[in-house]
């Protein structure tokens, strides 16, 4: 007959006991716990996130785009961004050159030509003369928006003309009727005598205006 | 499925072409047999189409990567309704879609237009054929979203990540929609020259379809400014790009015309004028569609170049030949029946209105085309860019806010001095009062100021026009003041739903000139480093770089970097700003790393943060800080300016003309002619 194996028999628990040890257990944890998060707290208030470290690597630089270089005060210049804001990325995104660096960072042509206009504006240059020197190396097409002077005034200037005389044009059309009408219905009103009182001035409509007139009366609330 | 794809473009373009001949004989010829015939075909093209499109769609779902339009613009790994939204990502399928739409919106005009106006409907469907087979015969002959390749590649090439965003799957559709319905009005208004009949009949038939299209591209122009906002990374939403210029063109001529029909329904006036305009608007639709597929001029929205660009340019010098060669043969019979009466009048300031709307239509499409001009006739070539707009259109823009404030307010015919006094006192105070304010604030930048000072007349003018009528209601009718301005929008859905759309265009106007104000600062962060902004509403941000973590998800992997936001000291919560490396299923790169940008909107000012890039592959990120201010109030403007336009277009709620009472002058005259006409 094999020997059965007889089951290990610890020290006997009773409910009381089980349940001191529990809260005796708990009790530890949170305090634990608490010590815990408080030395987390002061560890990173001092330490962790002060910035000053080895930053971690990344698994996949790659797939982040091209390696940033660290941002410099130039970058920032109220100056210098105002004059890239009206010179255009040459590489084909339609955007100037500070929208383009900050938006596309694929775009190896907006870095470039920003280091362009900040050695030039290191050289003391204004801004003026940085943007004739882009116009004279790249030409016009690397203004933002043409220089208002020759034929480009054309384009500034038309819309508003175009505009302009067409209101002079409806002013002086309007103005003249409405002289004439005037001079009509004075003349007209010195012909005829007043009508009598409590009389309904009558005038033959047409189809048309009588529609309009529904239409018009339609459209006031009652 | 693309041979029954291919079989239904082909039956499509047969019937079509069937309906424009006979539809146009039929018509010629008072034929009514041959009329009823006609407006039935395009139900049949309609049903062609749908044939073709879920052809398509068939193959984008089912992965079928022999299909060179399927390969190009979806992979196994792109989420499914990005699947379902590449039938109009691409060149092809948008052309497809665009065929299908019109001949529903044919179909629905054939269908939903009353009988009264039935002479019109066999001209109708010959125009709207005529354009959907000019559709189809572009896909038939150059951009066929059928064609196959001679190899099924494993895979395709994704979907491009900027379209990869829910306002991309909504804003090119609302576009379309409101391009293609631009189609039913100019097939009216075509039908009304064709068989000179040139009442009021083809206006009344077609009010609907104008508010329409201008909703559809209302909501289209504001999804596209919301989508480049998120999506595109440079911190703002219109950039006077070509491709954006052509939506707002026929968007402002009929704005135009939803003004300028009124005076031709009230006065008998402008009717050369109102044909124009819709000739002109579809014009410009196609026209935009011209440039967006052509690649004539250089944009970030463009489909790739193709030489679909011919034929819309044929097709473009077509119809403005045809349409306007017709406007003018049927001049004789286009006379006013009335005349502008005073300078001071509700006619003349909508006339000016029109005028400054066409003008800045005209001024966009000039700044548009300036450069293939110069280059013409200068041989060099320049960029015309948003410096140009803004110097060109502000201007522009502030007078057209002036007159949305004076156009409702002053009188028709002519406005005596004490109407004019009446009228404008109180609005004039309010502009002036906001002027003094921003003034006393310190503000001097001169156009914020002027929009801002202008902004509040307008606000004026509709805050006094609904205070009157609420008033008026609740003196007559004992009504509450929120009863009383429920019943005023309802019983004249037209007039205040119009008042609606211009709230909406102020708090647009408003929220513009936030932009002048915006804050940008480009800074490097290692973890735990931070920076500081100052708002223009006087905050201080300080954003604090968290870490840059790295996972993949769905077809992309992505590179998060996370800022912790202060406002003046106080936690604001953490932004995200992520770079996704689009990725097809067997984990190859598919197009250049994408910015996903993180946003926090506010009522004052939206924080906008780009992760730019990584320092050498560590976790020192350098990020671009934006602090925009109003920007939400754009996204709420759009959709004021949508709520109005529903409100005006929405059927019924018109009082009952036979209920009303008039005055007794007017009912004895009317009584009079109907008893004469009998």
């Amino acid at each position: 007959m094999p020997e059965l194996e007889t089951p290990t028999v610890g020290p006997r628990h009773t409910r009381r006991s089980f349940l001191g040890l529990a809260a005796g257990s708990l009790v530890a944890a949170l305090s634990l716990t608490r010590r815990a998060g408080a030395q987390g707290q002061e560890s990173s208030a001092q330490e962790p996130l002060a910035g000053q470290g080895a930053t971690g690597s990344l698994r996949d630089p790659t797939v982040v785009g091209r390696s940033r270089t660290p941002t410099t005060a130039n970058d920032n210049d109220e100056a210098i961004k105002q004059i890239e804001k009206r010179i255009h990325c040459t590489c084909g995104c339609n955007l100037d050159v500070f929208t383009c660096r900050t938006t596309d960072f694929s775009c190896t042509y907006s870095p470039e030509l920003h280091r362009e206009v900040v050695a030039l504006f290191d050289q003391g240059k204004s801004a003026q003369q940085i943007l004739d020197a882009f116009v004279a190396k790249y030409g016009e097409k690397v203004l933002m928006a043409p220089e208002p002077k020759n034929f480009n005034l054309v384009g500034y200037l038309l819309p508003g003309v175009v505009i302009t005389v067409g209101a002079a044009v409806l002013a002086l059309v309007i103005g003249r009727r409405e002289r004439r009408r005037s001079l009509a219905m004075a003349a007209a009103a010195a012909a005829s005598p007043p009508p009598a009182r409590g009389t309904v001035p009558s005038a033959q409509a047409t189809p048309e205006e009588l529609d309009r007139l529904r239409q018009a009366l339609s459209e006031v609330d009652d | 499925m693309t041979l029954l794809g291919q079989f239904s473009l082909w039956a499509a373009l047969l019937v079509g072409l069937w309906c424009v001949a006979v539809g146009l004989s039929g018509g010629w010829k008072q034929r009514p047999e041959i009329a009823a015939m006609v407006t039935r075909a395009p139900y049949a093209v309609l049903i062609c189409l749908v044939a073709a499109s879920l052809a398509l769609w068939q193959g984008l779902v089912s992965h079928d990567f022999n299909i060179e339009y399927v390969a190009a613009y979806t992979s196994r790994n792109l989420p499914p309704y990005y699947v379902v939204s590449a039938f109009w990502a691409g060149q092809k399928g948008s052309l497809l879609f665009w065929a299908v739409v019109l001949s529903l919106f044919g179909s629905l005009a054939q269908a939903l237009t009353p009988r009264r106006h039935s002479d019109l409907l066999p001209y109708v469907a010959a125009v709207t054929s005529a354009v959907v087979v000019f559709f189809v015969s572009v896909m038939l002959f150059s951009a066929n979203p059928f064609e196959r390749l001679p190899f099924t590649p494993p895979d395709g090439r994704g979907l491009n990540p900027q379209l990869q965003n829910v306002g991309m799957v909504i804003h090119p559709p609302m576009l379309y929609l409101g391009y293609i319905s631009i189609t039913v009005p100019f097939a009216f208004a075509t039908a009304a020259l064709l068989s000179r009949k040139l009442d009021t009949g083809w206006i009344h038939a077609i009010r609907k379809w104008t508010l329409v299209s201008w909703l559809f591209l209302s909501i289209g122009i504001t999804l596209g400014m919301w989508w480049a906002y998120v999506e595109l990374g440079w911190g703002g939403y219109w950039a006077w790009d070509p491709v954006e210029n052509a939506s707002l063109l026929p968007w402002l001529t009929m704005t135009a015309f939803l003004h300028s029909v009124m005076i031709q329904e009230k006065r008998g006036m402008l009717k050369r004028w109102n044909l124009g305009l819709i000739i002109g608007t579809f014009l410009l639709s196609i026209f935009g569609t011209f440039i967006t597929r052509s690649g004539v001029i250089s944009s970030v929205h463009s489909f790739t170049q193709s030489n679909v660009g011919y034929f819309f340019l044929a097709f473009l010098v077509i119809a403005g030949t045809f349409g306007f060669t017709l406007l003018y043969t049927r001049w004789p019979l286009l006379e006013a029946e009335s005349q502008l009466d005073s300078v001071a009048s509700r006619e003349a300031a909508f006339l000016f209105n029109n005028l400054l709307l066409v003008g800045i239509a005209f001024s966009v499409l000039w700044g548009t085309l300036f450069p293939i001009l110069s280059e013409l006739v200068r041989g060099s070539k320049i960029t015309v860019g948003p410096p140009f707009f803004n110097r060109v259109n502000v201007p522009l823009g502030l007078l057209l806010l002036g007159l949305t404030g004076v156009g409702p307010l002053i009188a028709w015919r002519k406005a005596s001095t004490a109407n004019l006094k009446r009228q404008f006192r109180w609005p004039a105070l309010a502009g002036l009062g906001t002027l003094f304010i921003l003034l006393a604030a310190g503000m001097r930048d001169f156009y914020p100021v002027m929009a801002l000072a202008l902004a509040g007349f307008v606000a004026g003018t509709v805050v006094q026009e609904f205070q009157r009528g609420a008033r008026a209601r609740m003196r007559m009718h004992q009504e509450s003041l929120a009863l009383a301005l429920g019943r005023l929008i309802a019983r004249n859905r037209r007039r205040y739903g119009g008042y609606l759309v211009h709230v909406g265009v102020l708090i647009y106007c408003v929220a513009f000139t936030g932009m002048a104000f915006k804050r940008e600062q480009e800074a490097t962060l290692k973890p735990g480093q931070s920076v500081e902004v100052r708002s223009p509403f006087g905050h201080t941000y300080t954003f604090t770089h968290l870490g840059v973590s790295q996972f993949e998800s769905l077809n992309r992997i992505v590179t998060a970097g996370t800022v912790e936001v202060k406002k003046d000291g106080k936690p604001a919560g953490l932004i995200t700003s992520e770079k996704r490396q689009h990725v097809d299923s067997f984990k190859r790169p598919t197009f250049e790393p994408s910015t996903e940008v993180g946003i926090r909107s506010g009522l004052q000012e939206d924080i906008y943060i780009v992760l730019a890039g990584v320092v050498n592959g560590t976790e020192e990120a350098v990020y671009r800080f934006n602090l925009n201010p109003l920007v939400w109030w754009v996204w709420f403007g759009g959709g004021v300016l949508v709520v109005g336009g529903l409100v005006t277009m929405w059927p019924g709620g018109g009082p009952l003309i036979r209920t009303r009472r008039v005055q007794a002058g007017y009912e004895a005259t009317l009584a009079g002619a109907a008893t004469e006409r009998e």
